[in-house]
């Protein structure tokens, strides 16, 4: 840390005063964002090494780089992993909103008696612990021969993201003024059209937020993927565990593989990041 | 894509409406208003409640898949084992050192980059977007990472600046867990409390300033206060997520070495899927259930206290 500029007196110098402790702690902040985006940047630079400059040990900074792990991780058995990830993570946003934009439009705008239990009830599942459950969905789903299959998993994930579109929806929906659908109803608006002219295009920058938010969830989880899926239904996060051998260069083909499967979660996660908060808190923060 | 960004809350300089008043009406106007809701409320049920109450019938049975016809009924047999057990307990203690130091870490990490992140300096929603990154990389990424980029003794990041030997995910087996999980767990902190900030008047702030208080005061004594609920949300918010923390663990030390990093979670899909101990498994979740209950009391209250507020503007 550096000492922050003398204390100076008078009119003029306050303001420079205060712009250069704004531009010292405007260095704190970049400083920190660095350090914490760090161990991605050097993820990405190991994946761009030559083979010989992975392992080293001070390690290389500057090398030349190469896209033969990337054509490596493509050359693999990627694309069923990508494949089931994408199906999984699509259809369950989808499923998720279908089921709880309805819900979350029956939680506010015209709600149902009891709305505030039936919220609460959406965020207790959320904090139900999947260890708990785990074992009856595996046996039903070995029963039924549902076990490593896709749809197990769109269903899984769509239970898990449900209490979190639910809430989040709602907080949307919320937003709707009441002056605008009061105005709609005078001129002559029946339900549907309010719900398709007025609700759905006000809240369509937030249910493209819910649907992201999901996507992201959906496309990381480990836990179900991990017990429930085997060789035909695997899906990304699995793909990178089949990286690791014991030693030498892999480390390059991981991180390949890490990056190319991270990119669209951090490309969502970049395009929500405004709606990120209000999601992760299930709608309690704006 | 990038329409995402122009937010909903522009327009809305009027503070949010009210929640209408619930229905009244008749029988068929009530089920035209629950209509909308029963599917998602009816999955919700048959996709989460019916499993649990599955495991809790589960956790009375001596049932060990690779003994056939050992299913029978032991009442309250498996939770004694379970209770009594050194594993489990020691599961537990691992639960709760590792919940606890990444909340408490990424908290505090995440309220000076919050403190940060809140004043305006060149180039700010780069550094926000740096800062949100470590979340968004897929947790198993970021473990793998962590565990043969940085923590690896040979050729490990950590070694590679400071030089020595260390290999430490094997020495510090929970600082390393721990280190991980705040690394992927501060933005969230981060998130929720730069919200909370954002959300102090700032004339009060300013008539403060005027009145001569300085920086640390108006911290501790406004903004702190004010931030309070925010950080009772994100402990409890981070407590929920991290209690199941499982994919960093699986990867980076397989709950080891011996059980030091072993927690709830893990070594209950270790009893279930490597030693088939469907009984005692089930008891064991049941009793997390109970625990997360305990915990997500509190979490509920407070969501309800933000609830309130917003319902009340």
């Amino acid at each position: 840390m550096t000492t922050i500029a003398p204390p100076v007196t008078g009119k003029a110098s306050t303001t420079t005063k205060r712009r250069i402790t704004n531009g010292f702690w405007g260095v704190v902040a970049w400083v920190a964002g660095i350090i914490f985006v760090f161990p991605v940047i050097w993820m990405i630079l190991t994946s761009l090494k030559q083979a010989r400059d992975v392992t080293t040990n001070p390690p290389v900074w500057f090398f030349t780089p190469t896209w033969d792990h990337y054509q490596k991780v493509f050359d693999t058995n990627i694309t069923p992993f990508l494949l089931n990830s994408l199906m999984a993570s699509v259809f369950s946003t989808l499923l998720v909103v279908v089921l709880a934009t309805p819900a979350a439009f029956a939680l506010s705008l015209r709600p149902v008696k009891k709305w505030t239990d039936v919220l609460f009830f959406f965020i207790s599942t959320k904090m139900l612990p999947v260890v708990a459950a785990v074992l009856p969905i595996y046996l039903l789903a070995v029963q039924i021969g549902m076990k490593d299959n896709i749809w197990t998993m769109v269903i899984l994930y769509t239970a898990m993201n449900l209490p979190l579109a639910v809430w989040m929806m709602r907080s949307f929906l919320l937003e709707v003024p009441r002056e605008v659908l009061e105005a709609g109803e005078v001129d002559g608006a029946g339900l549907v059209t309010s719900i398709r002219r007025i609700i759905l295009p006000m809240v369509a920058p937030g249910l493209a937020a819910t649907a992201l938010i999901c996507f992201i969830f959906s496309w990381n989880e480990f836990f179900l993927a991990v017990n429930l899926t085997d060789t035909n239904a695997s899906t990304a996060p699995i793909f990178l565990l089949g990286f690791i051998s014991g030693r030498g260069p892999f480390l390059a083909d991981l991180s390949a593989a890490a990056v190319l499967l991270s990119l669209p979660v951090l490309v969502a996660g970049w395009v929500a990041q405004n709606k990120l908060v209000r999601g992760l808190s299930m709608g309690a923060v704006k | 894509m990038t329409d995402v960004i122009p937010r909903a809350d522009e327009k809305t300089d009027t503070p949010p409406p009210k929640t209408p008043a619930p229905a009244k009406g008749g029988a068929k106007e009530r089920w035209v208003r629950r209509a909308p809701l029963l599917p998602a409320l009816i999955f919700a049920i048959i996709v989460t409640q019916v499993p649990f109450l599955i495991t809790l019938y589960f956790s009375t049975l001596s049932w060990n898949a690779l003994r056939p016809g050992s299913k029978k009924f032991v009442g309250f047999d498996n939770y004694v084992t379970v209770l009594t057990d050194n594993r489990l307990r020691s599961a537990l203690f691992n639960t709760v050192v590792l919940t606890a130091g990444a909340v408490i870490f990424s908290m505090i990490l995440g309220l000076a980059l919050a403190v940060l992140l809140d004043r305006k300096f060149l180039g700010r929603s780069i550094v926000r977007t740096m800062l949100i990154t470590p979340f968004l990389i897929m947790p198993v990424a970021a473990a793998l990472l962590w565990k043969h980029g940085l923590y690896n003794p040979d050729y490990g990041l950590i070694n590679g600046i400071f030089g020595g030997n260390t290999a430490w995910a094997t020495t510090y087996p929970k600082t390393a867990i721990i280190a991980t999980l705040v690394w992927q767990w501060t933005p969230f902190m981060m998130l929720i409390l730069l919200a909370g900030l954002q959300s102090q008047s700032n004339e009060v702030l300013e008539a403060a300033r005027v009145d001569g208080a300085g920086a640390w005061r108006i911290f501790t004594q406004m903004t702190l206060p004010h931030l309070r609920q925010y950080l009772e949300l994100g402990a409890l918010l981070g407590s929920i997520y991290l209690v199941n923390t499982f994919d960093s663990i699986y990867t980076i030390t397989q709950g080891g070495p011996g059980t030091a990093t072993t927690n709830l979670p893990y070594e209950i899909s270790q009893t279930i899927f490597s030693k088939y101990e469907y009984g005692e498994a089930s008891a064991a979740g049941v009793v997390v259930v109970i625990l997360t209950i305990i915990v997500a009391t509190f979490a509920l209250r407070v969501i309800s206290g933000l609830f309130k507020v917003e319902e009340g503007r």
